[in-house]
């Protein structure tokens, strides 16, 4: 960990524990924790219960997220990583985020199909109406 | 099936006796009877209008060539291309909800009924709901959403093919004196045929109530499709 924690500016560390988010290849978008570092480019990932296979993996390609595992040894093989998971149920507490909601929410903005749009697009109007008919309400 | 696999171009594996052997032509070739051709007649018995003419004339089936050229002509190759109907996307199913996206009703969304020998998808907006009647349509011109209307149910006539479709030839070019002292009047429409405004009243009327089950499919089926700024085709589903 680095030193004068309390008044660091850096509040994520690389470390082992660190859930990250994979940032682009095969796994991209998934989670996935920070088994062992190898050198000052690379870690060794691991995901086992977002079917994130064990692998070496570039911090250039990785995005650190607020969440670690703080019981987790040096070098974790994937059955401790996975059951440490389970414990503090980090997946789920990674869901509930807001970063992770809005990322869900950006894709599923992506594939709606045209029929959704334009329901969308009706249920917009919908609510600029009443927020509308609101305002004036409390002008009146 | 090659017998005798090429080793170099000219020179296969095996010699042309071998060849031969691995065909089995020692068992003897078989000698199929050809059906027997009847002989077409040199002349035809034609009949000849016109008073004086005679009546009846013999014609002879095939006439010797008006030309002989001096040198001898290169004939083309005949072409063993045949021309397909295209295949059907699979992304179109019937009641599929299309996008038109050229000719007189472009932007439009309309329900995809079947596709015809020719290759053309028969489409019909409902006529009711958007103005787009039973029309067809060219595949190449439409997207194709995911959008899928429920047509159990709907029986589509035998009449509805691509002679239904075709336009009935025009009666003669005007001269253009006619033309002049038309003073420019607009040319007299013809009523469109009853028959064919029940047909689409008929099919209509199995597509509203399958419309009518999901909500804003109407109003989805009025309303134009557009691009707008930020849209690009190849990263939108449609």
């Amino acid at each position: 960990m680095a030193f004068a924690l309390q008044d660091s500016t850096f509040k994520r560390f690389v470390e082992v524990g660190r859930v990250v988010l994979l940032k682009s290849g095969p796994d991209a978008g998934k989670i996935a924790v920070i088994a062992e570092i190898i050198d000052h480019k690379r870690a060794v990932v691991d995901g086992p219960t977002t079917s994130v296979p064990r692998q070496s993996y570039p911090y250039k390609h990785l995005t650190l997220t607020p969440l670690a595992l703080t019981k987790l040894p040096r070098g974790s093989r994937s059955g401790a990583i996975k059951k440490q998971l389970e414990k503090e149920d980090t997946l789920t507490k990674w869901n509930n985020s807001e970063w992770a909601k809005k990322r869900a929410a950006v894709e599923k903005r992506r594939g709606l199909n045209d029929f959704a749009r334009f329901s969308v697009m009706l249920e917009k109007k919908k609510r600029r109406d009443g927020v509308r008919k609101a305002v004036k309400a409390s002008k009146a | 099936m090659a017998r005798s696999k090429e080793l170099v171009p000219g020179v296969g594996r095996f010699s042309r006796s071998q060849v031969a052997a691995k065909r089995g032509l020692w068992k003897g070739t078989k000698k199929s009877e050809k059906p027997a051709v009847e002989p077409t007649s040199e002349t035809v018995e034609k009949t000849i209008g016109g008073d004086k003419n005679g009546g009846k004339r013999l014609v002879p089936t095939s006439k010797a060539p008006r030309f002989y050229s001096a040198e001898d002509v290169r004939q083309p190759k005949k072409s063993r291309k045949t021309a397909k109907p295209p295949q059907l996307r699979s992304s179109i199913t019937p009641g599929t909800v299309l996008i038109l996206l050229a000719g007189r009703f472009r932007g439009k969304r309309v329900v995809f009924l079947k596709q015809l020998e020719s290759g053309l998808l028969l489409v019909s907006g409902p006529y009711k709901v958007n103005g787009v009647p039973l029309r067809r349509v060219n595949q190449a011109y439409v997207i194709a959403t995911s959008t899928i209307v429920d047509l159990e149910g709907i029986k589509l006539s035998e009449e509805l093919n691509d002679a239904y479709f075709a336009k009935s030839s025009s009666k003669g070019a005007k001269s253009a004196e006619e033309e002049f002292f038309e003073d420019g009047n607009p040319k007299e429409k013809e009523p469109f045929p009853a028959s064919k405004a029940a047909l689409q009243k008929e099919v209509d009327s199995t597509l509203i109530t399958a419309i009518k089950k999901t909500e804003n499919l109407g109003k989805y089926l009025k309303s134009s499709w557009g691009l707008s700024k930020g849209q690009y085709p190849h990263q939108m589903v449609f």
